[in-house]
């Protein structure tokens, strides 16, 4: 049983950055979970099977995120993930997160075009999955991108950057951002601050061409 | 809104455990920050009203991104606080003129009463320069259990020309208050001490 000592959410409103406003202020958030460490002081040589115990808390801070971000499932456009590990602890219990958190991201955004979201029947938001038209190939699913991360070892109140991509192809050049979670007085020692994060949108003034989120073709996670 | 907005950022800080021990229900803290534009960004002014009327703005719509963030009624805050960190080309009056004169005013019509001051902090400050904002008691500033500050910082603010603007709200007090002092269940909440 995971023991979550403190939840930190973190919602922003961007209305510009110094250049013309967009219509719709850029909407981005995160969720920061603070744990104690069950490996802290101490080397554990099989620390994998802790990765299933964690898989409530990422759908859990994955619900919760889009809660306070106020917005429907379908109206997230980019995420990513990182973990801060305090100092009793080591990068790898950071690693931990990457299988769990993915894994929240999915269920609470994911879907599939036979109306399963991921593999989860009745799950998901199947009616989103409508070929966009004029797309040459129909959308198969959503959150198809790896979730991409950041991860290090760190005293109460380290700063992490959490790297940010489009959910369905990484390569769209418009949404690679990074959005920075910190959560005063954590981690502890023996604690872990496990994140998430979700954006609604690209980055506020983006123009730098290349793959854009209307072109993707492959619906292979990247392009 | 003659404030030129840029930015609006909003936390909530849950506390669950705290020295193993369950905080329950857990404390809630909430800090909105909106980060300006300062109009009077690398000039003296003697007249610093379009400042006040600024913070008489944001005392209203920062209260209320906390009360909402927080999922409560008005009248469920407890305790609150506010404070501004000044970009490098103004002054720490600027922060003054915001915060002092008429913010508390709309802060508390959001916050349902608040007898007691809203206790504040402000400073000069660079790019992702944290502040921690005092937290009191809003009926009666002696509440002990209900001192407390939670830290305010926006990562790409403020930028020379910008100011950051913080309110904070809870819902409750510290994790585990146990060094006495005045009690919720003895507030009188008319003189704003007491």
């Amino acid at each position: 049983m995971i023991e979550v000592r403190r939840v930190l959410c973190h919602v922003e409103d961007i209305f510009h950055e110094f250049g013309p406003p967009p219509a719709n202020p850029l909407r981005r958030g995160s969720i920061a979970a603070v744990i104690t460490n069950v490996f802290a002081g101490r080397y554990v040589e099989n620390i994998a099977p802790f990765m299933e115990e964690l898989k409530p808390l990422g759908v859990t801070l994955a619900k919760r995120l889009l809660e306070v971000l106020d917005r429907p499932p379908g109206a997230i456009q980019g995420y990513g993930k990182a973990a801060v590990v305090g100092a009793d602890g080591e990068l790898e219990h950071g690693a931990l997160w990457h299988s769990p958190g993915g894994y929240g991201m999915r269920e609470v955004l994911g879907w599939t075009q036979s109306g399963e979201a991921a593999g989860r029947p009745g799950l998901g938001t199947p009616a989103a999955g409508r070929p966009a038209p004029g797309r040459p190939a129909p959308q198969p699913g959503n959150a198809l991108a790896i979730v991409a991360s950041t991860k290090k070892v760190g005293g109460p109140g380290t700063a992490i950057d959490v790297p940010l991509t489009h959910l369905n192809a990484s390569y769209v050049r418009s949404h690679l951002d990074a959005i920075e979670v910190r959560v005063p007085g954590a981690p502890a020692a023996d604690e872990v601050v496990y994140i998430l994060a979700m954006s609604c949108g690209p980055r506020i003034h983006e123009r730098l061409g290349g793959l854009r989120a209307n072109e993707i073709e492959r619906w292979d996670g990247q392009k | 809104m003659i404030a030129a907005i840029r930015k609006i950022v909003v936390q909530l800080d849950e506390v669950r455990v705290e020295m193993g021990r369950a905080v329950e229900p857990p404390t809630r803290r909430a800090v909105a920050m909106a980060v300006i534009a300062n109009p009077f960004a690398g000039k003296y002014a003697e007249n610093l009203d379009v400042l006040t009327t600024i913070g008489e703005e944001l005392g209203g719509l920062l209260g209320a991104k906390c009360v909402a963030a927080l999922g409560i009624r008005p009248d469920e805050a407890h305790s609150y606080g506010k404070a501004a960190i000044v970009g490098e080309a103004g002054e720490l009056e600027h922060a003054a003129a915001i915060l002092h004169p008429k913010m508390g005013a709309t802060l508390r019509r959001e916050v349902g009463s608040g007898a007691a001051l809203v206790p504040s902090a402000k400073k000069m400050g660079g790019l992702g320069t944290a502040i921690d904002v005092p937290l009191g008691h809003k009926d009666a500033a002696f509440v002990r259990s209900h001192f407390d500050a939670i830290e305010a910082r926006v990562a790409d603010a403020p930028r020379r020309d910008e100011i950051v603007v913080a309110i904070a709200v809870t819902d409750s007090g510290r994790p585990h208050p146990r060094v006495g002092g005045l009690q919720v269940g003895e507030i009188q909440g008319k003189d704003g001490l007491r």
